[in-house]
């Protein structure tokens, strides 16, 4: 699982010293486990292998069943994401409307493949299930900005802006 | 509430403005600040109060801004329309016509929102106070009647009559199955005495469906009183809400109106000074359709993987950290407080024979109108795509609806008269599910959404049973086959064979309706299948491998456009003579297509 990360771990002390805090805030709460590991990713942005063993000597929950969670809820990734997350939605009505193509597009634009970073940690691309923006598919964002009613020709000009 | 001056401003105008995650993606925050900001240039801040409300349900035009008291419906406000609104409308009282909602006739008038053909077949109960108060102000809710079904149900009805009066009216959930909830709740509140749970299921995992986070962003006290009432009626102390991370809009109203629920002693100790006490908590899901089963949502606020378990027991006896647990979904609670204070006849009137009360319908996909919609129970299809929806767009055909997402199925042109109901719907063999409708026009290959659908449940599959593991992978490895051009007449009999076995073995929900789409398209489109299967043709033109793309030699002015923009160098010729497309180097992307200036790359 390390050797996939293209990018290695390199965590703070003041982050770790967050996480401790997170920690101590929830031990001994029944379910604390995933309120735990949500807040450790928006710490790291991330969860490897390091941050989850942490977690487990902290909760002392055994570190498999900590992987176990992690991989089994979309939400939770074991790989960084770039400077740039690119997530086009691939729910129904986005679908329907063509954001296949537009995500095809996107991978041949910048060589990456659903749910990889770029080596020099610029993008990061994901498909997701419904923003619940149906109203402007299809739909991508990349970060916090929006961008809806795509058409092919759209998306060279949306990553220009980013690619300064 | 000792001690607490509640004080609202007497202004001349209302600024309503949408902020749903439909506008806010459109920009209405930005709006907001710019009416702020241009108000107090024409110093008027004081005369004219902006509101951020919840959704009004047409997103396809957002931001949405209406004007009260005149109740003008602005649509797809920029932010350089403020000044002119603000100085006309606000100032001068002169309506701005150019910025009013056009009905499909093409008039623009100020008229009340019952008259827009777009509301006037709806009847608002779940998404009552959606765009129509302030969702981070409890002082709005409770100007319309809220947290006031609580009091009555604490101060006037025993436990059993609150079951009673959901029973007699009708109430079925509204997350999928159309479960009597009041038979939840009376079984959950015949167990013994002692620690029980009342949860809230607002994980919307269905792709395309977007109710429970709008009523959760337009109107989030509703579902906390719901709750409550819930709980004094089962005896639980503690409710969860389990909420899908991906609604961050959503998460943030529910955590205010949480806080101010607390401040003014609705969820604490001795509510009402009635002696009830009950505690609300969030757990926020990590992005997993299968924990919007039951038991399986159940396990994963107990922290763990969210895998199904077995039922019986069901979690009314044995939920929730193995005590009775009830769980409803957002739009089912939505309705409680209108029928404790309405009365369950009133409830009862509207919707048909079975199915009572509304459905709120996440309307997507091929429709002029996409956004929110709320109508009685038994409205049809046809009024709900042509009348609502205001049709398809570009002047295409209405081909087929989708209705329950993953779990659901396509009701074709010729159903299109189907009352929509849970017994109509499960009859043609699709669902209600919760409430997303995709139209589809003649451009939307059936074998190909088909394939769309699988694809999801075997990445959602979480791979518990051997059924739902190892069959929908199968499923759609056939789907997979016969769209790439590869598939044989028997494939058709194999994925109907397959599906059978899936439904009659498979864990939990999930499983048992995941060849639902399967299953539905081959009922209604079985020639699209053969079409692919014998003769190698889609014809809806979108399966990739059996399409060909060439350029027609009469229309081509050899201009070299497509030639320059194809990514691959598939296309070739001399300039000013037709140009030709080797098949075996195009890679079908569609590029040419769109950049020919003179229509001459057809796609077959």
């Amino acid at each position: 699982m390390v050797a996939n990360n293209t990018i290695p771990f390199n965590g703070t002390p003041e982050q770790e010293a967050r996480l401790s805090a997170v920690i101590a805030r929830h031990k001994g709460a029944r379910g604390a486990l995933i309120p735990v590991l949500h807040e450790a990713q928006e710490i790291y942005g991330y969860l490897p292998i390091e941050v989850q063993k942490m977690v487990s000597e902290g909760l002392e929950v055994p570190l498999a069943e900590i992987y176990g969670v992690v991989t089994f809820y979309t939400q939770f990734t074991t790989k960084p994401k770039g400077e740039y997350k690119i997530a086009v939605c691939l729910g129904t009505a986005c679908y329907v409307k063509g954001s296949g193509d537009i995500i095809d597009r996107i991978k041949a634009r910048i060589g990456l493949e659903v749910g990889d970073c770029t080596p020099d940690g610029k993008f990061s691309l994901d498909a997701t299930r419904c923003i619940g923006a149906c109203g402007l598919a299809p739909v991508m964002t990349v970060n916090d900005d929006v961008y809806g009613r795509l058409s092919l020709d759209d998306i060279d000009g949306i990553l220009d802006n980013y690619m300064k | 509430m000792e001690g607490k001056v509640v004080t609202m401003n007497l202004v001349r105008s209302h600024v309503l403005i949408c902020g749903g995650t439909g506008c806010t993606s459109s920009g209405s925050e930005t709006l907001i600040a710019e009416f702020d900001a241009q108000l107090k240039k024409a110093g008027i801040e004081d005369e004219v109060s902006v509101v951020k409300t919840g959704c009004f349900g047409l997103c396809a035009l957002g931001p949405i801004v209406i004007v009260y008291p005149e109740g003008a419906f602005y649509c797809r406000i920029k932010p350089a329309d403020v000044e002119e609104l603000v100085r006309e409308h606000l100032l001068k009282g002169r309506i701005v016509n150019r910025l009013l909602y056009e009905e499909a006739t093409g008039e623009r008038e100020v008229k009340p929102l019952s008259e827009v053909q777009f509301y006037k077949k709806q009847l608002r109960i779940a998404l009552r106070n959606c765009g129509v108060i302030d969702p981070e102000r409890i002082d709005e809710y409770i100007a319309f009647d809220g947290y006031k079904a609580l009091g009555k149900a604490l101060t006037e009805m025993s436990p059993e009559q609150v079951i009673e009066t959901i029973k007699k009216s009708g109430l079925r959930g509204r997350g999928g199955a159309g479960f009597p909830t009041a038979l939840k709740w009376e079984f959950a509140a015949k167990q013994p005495k002692g620690v029980k749970y009342v949860c809230c299921n607002a994980d919307e995992g269905d792709p395309g469906a977007f109710m429970d986070r709008s009523v959760l962003e337009g109107d989030p006290h509703a579902v906390i009183e719901a709750m409550a009432i819930a709980a004094y009626a089962i005896g639980s102390e503690q409710g969860y809400i389990y909420i899908r991370a991906e609604y961050p809009i959503a998460v943030k109203r529910l955590r205010i109106a949480i806080e101010q629920a607390k401040e003014y002693g609705l969820l604490g100790n001795d509510i009402f000074g009635t002696g009830f006490n009950f505690d609300l908590d969030l757990r926020l899901g990590a992005g997993a359709f299968v924990c919007g089963e039951e038991t399986a949502l159940m396990t994963s606020i107990e922290g763990h993987r969210g895998e199904p378990r077995p039922r019986p027991p069901f979690p009314a006896v044995k939920g929730l950290w193995a005590v009775p647990t009830i769980l409803n979904n957002v739009e089912t609670y939505a309705n409680v407080p209108r029928i404790i204070l309405n009365g369950a006849e009133w409830f009862a009137d509207i919707g048909t024979e079975k199915s009572k009360g509304t459905k709120v319908f996440a309307l997507g996909g091929k429709i002029n109108n996409t956004g929110l919609v709320e109508v009685p129970m038994g409205t049809t299809l046809r009024e709900i795509v042509e009348e609502i929806g205001g049709g398809i767009p570009n002047g295409k055909k209405f081909k087929a609806a989708q209705t329950g997402g993953p779990s659901g199925g396509c009701i074709p042109m010729e159903l299109i008269d189907t009352p929509i109901d849970y017994d109509s719907l499960l009859s043609i063999g699709a669902m209600m599910g919760s409430g997303g409708l995709i139209v589809m026009d003649e451009d939307s290959c059936m074998v190909d959404i088909a394939k769309f659908f699988l694809e999801f449940t075997v990445d959602e599959s979480c791979g518990k049973c051997a059924p739902c593991r190892i069959g929908t992978k199968r499923m759609y490895e056939l789907l997979e086959k016969i769209t790439s051009g590869k598939g044989e007449v028997s494939d058709i009999e194999n994925l109907r064979t397959l599906a059978g076995s899936i439904k009659a073995t498979a864990l939990c929900g999930l499983g048992q309706t995941a060849p639902n789409p399967v299953l539905s398209t081959l009922r209604y489109f079985e020639d699209e299948y053969m079409a692919h299967v014998a003769e190698k043709r889609c014809p809806a033109g979108v399966c990739k491998d059996l399409l060909q793309y060439t350029i027609d030699k009469d229309k081509c002015k050899g201009c070299s456009i497509c030639a320059k923009n194809c990514p691959v160098g598939a296309i070739s010729g001399e300039v000013k003579k037709p140009y030709v497309i080797d098949p075996a180097v195009c890679i079908k992307c569609g590029v040419c297509e769109g950049k020919c200036p003179f229509k001459a790359i057809a796609r077959k």
